[in-house]
């Protein structure tokens, strides 16, 4: 069963000691590989066009969590945007804030993102492993915001449409 | 502690005692999708709504109004997809001959004050107008409340806007709605619920609500709520204590004054909603085209005052005058009152019901600079055509058209 609470080694995403604001789905997942359906096929474009984290998909691996600035996944409404972080078997994104979209689609399809209002680059080391407790709303030490209700729903359930067939028991 | 008026709604609907900023579950009244997006609602469904993807077929429809009857094969194409699905599943389609599907919802009393509303239209906010909510959906949401008869949504935080006084004779909602444009811009109501109130909404028809409720997804905001007043209930034959209202004790995260005292008519310049300006500042600008319709301004309040407007008096020489009724109702009420003899004479193309202008091509587009007057809700560059187009109201269109350069309606009845 999926755990709220996980550990993993943290990308800190950040240029010039700032964590990076907009990072946009056409830096999480180019638009030049939009015809790709199958996601195990996904995770190797994972950042490949964020200057300064190219190499993401090569370097990263299963059970690593990412933190970013605000504004994460601005832009179009693609859902391989959130896909190629399952397929690398990233297990959460924590940023200031998200992109509209990007959060629904994430939630939606049972990937944790998660706000942490006031994250900060100096508060972490680049690839530190660190718990992540989205039930108690905790980063290491820092505070994040749990998990709401909702969100939970649809985590367990593994997805959206996962979720209205337990509405149905 | 006095609640708003969407918390008191989703409340009614699942939401328990939620408060701004709260992700909860709410149940849908009506659960829709259109020509757009719709033909990716049944993909959803055909790949993840299981043996039973409809929860109750008595509340889940589809509206075509997009591209209406369709002019190119992908639009032919989805739509009859979705007709098939719907014909399987028992589900009512309001198909290319009955309107703007937000349009016909509220026609058929199904958006009433209280209720909630989702689908894939981004203007499906409108249903603010009528006290109720709405809210345009992605085609995995709008799947999901089809199949569920829920969808989640985050609560958005409520603030209030007090209009003050009354604007000039000559002045329509379509210009007290740009002038909440001109004031808040596309950032500072983004992401709220706006409930509005003053004088003039307390006396507005329920036409006047529409348009001013449509303009909420320009302003940014999640939706604009009006509370019905007595003409709204009226429409809805409902009394004061079945409409849902907020408490008079809510508390808001922010309240506004916006002083529309002696307002004339404005317009919006290209390339945005917000670049609103006095229509008076563009008298010399001249005019090759008129819209008149859309989800802003197609209902039939608007048509009729734009056939009183245009009755006797014909379109400038080189300019093209569009009008599209938003519903099959509405085109039924203009042809047996005479009221499309009035616009046929005066020089008007009159199309069929639907979405018209802001629909890719179904009224005609713009060519690279060509100025077009339009009474619809968004100017962005290349959304209706490669001109340059001009948001206002009835008024000015007609008067436009008219006196073929960009004028108010004052000006038309000097001619």
């Amino acid at each position: 069963m999926a755990s709220l609470k996980i550990q993993g080694r943290l990308w800190v995403l950040q240029r010039n000691g700032e964590l990076i604001s907009d990072i946009d789905t056409d830096m999480i997942f180019h638009n030049q590989y939009l015809a790709i359906t199958d996601i195990a096929k996904m995770g190797q474009y994972a950042f490949d066009n964020l200057e300064g984290f190219k190499d993401f998909a090569k370097l990263a691996k299963p059970g690593d969590i990412v933190l970013a600035g605000d504004n994460f996944g601005s832009g179009s409404s693609r859902q391989q945007a959130v896909d190629c972080f399952t397929s690398l078997g990233v297990k959460a994104v924590i940023a200031r804030s998200y992109g509209a979209i990007y959060k629904r689609n994430a939630i939606n399809s049972a990937f944790p993102v998660i706000t942490m209002p006031d994250a900060k680059a100096s508060d972490f080391s680049h690839l530190e492993t660190v718990v992540l407790d989205m039930e108690k709303g905790l980063l290491r030490d820092r505070k994040v915001e749990p998990m709401s209700g909702v969100q939970k729903d649809i985590f367990f359930a593994g997805g959206l449409f996962q979720y209205a067939e337990t509405l149905k028991k | 502690m006095g609640r708003t008026l969407i918390q008191k709604i989703i409340s009614k609907h699942g939401g328990g005692e939620c408060a701004g900023g709260d992700v909860v579950w709410m149940d849908i009244d009506n659960r829709s999708a259109r020509d757009f997006a719709g033909a990716n609602v049944v993909g959803n469904l055909e790949k993840y709504g299981g043996d039973s993807p409809i929860a109750d077929p008595e509340k889940t429809f589809f509206t075509f109004d997009c591209n209406v009857p369709a002019n190119t094969i992908p639009y032919a194409t989805n739509q009859h997809r979705i007709r098939l699905y719907a014909r399987e599943q028992h589900l009512k389609v309001w198909d290319v001959n009955a309107g703007i599907g937000s349009h016909v919802v509220i026609e058929e009393g199904l958006a009433k004050p209280g209720t909630t509303t989702i689908g894939t239209d981004s203007h499906l906010n409108i249903m603010g107008a009528v006290g109720a909510f709405g809210q345009g959906m992605g085609d995995v949401d709008t799947a999901f409340a089809f199949k569920s008869g829920k969808i989640w949504f985050q609560v958005p935080e409520s603030v209030k806007v007090t209009l003050k006084g009354m604007p000039a004779p000559g002045t329509e909602a379509k210009d007290v709605a740009l002038a909440m444009l001109r004031e808040f811009g596309s950032h500072t109501l983004l992401g709220k619920s706006v409930e509005v109130q003053g004088e003039w909404l307390d006396q507005a028809e329920l036409s006047d609500c529409i348009t001013f409720a449509s303009l909420g997804t320009e302003l940014g905001a999640i939706i604009i709520l009006l509370p019905p007043n007595q003409k709204v209930l009226d429409a809805f034959s409902m009394k004061r204590e079945e409409a849902v209202y907020a408490d008079d004790d809510a508390v808001y995260e922010k309240e506004y004054t916006l002083d529309i005292t002696g307002l004339t008519p404005l317009l919006a310049a290209p390339p945005n909603p917000h670049n609103v300006h006095a229509v008076s500042e563009y008298a010399d600008t001249k005019v090759d085209g008129v819209f008149i319709g859309s989800c802003t301004n197609g209902s039939y309040a608007d048509m009729a005052y734009a056939a009183k407007l245009l009755k006797g008096r014909k379109v400038a020489d080189g300019v093209m005058l569009k009008v599209v009724p938003a519903t099959r109702t509405t085109w039924m009420r203009l042809l047996h009152e005479g009221l499309l003899a009035d616009l046929f004479d005066a020089g008007a193309i009159v199309s069929n019901a639907g979405c018209g202008g802001c629909a890719s091509g179904q009224i005609g587009m713009t060519g690279s600079g060509e100025v077009q007057i339009s009474t619809s809700n968004r100017n962005f560059t290349g959304k209706q055509g490669k001109g340059d187009t001009y948001l206002a109201g009835i008024g000015t269109a007609a008067a436009s058209a008219v006196l073929g350069r960009i004028a108010s309606v004052n000006e038309l009845e000097e001619v």
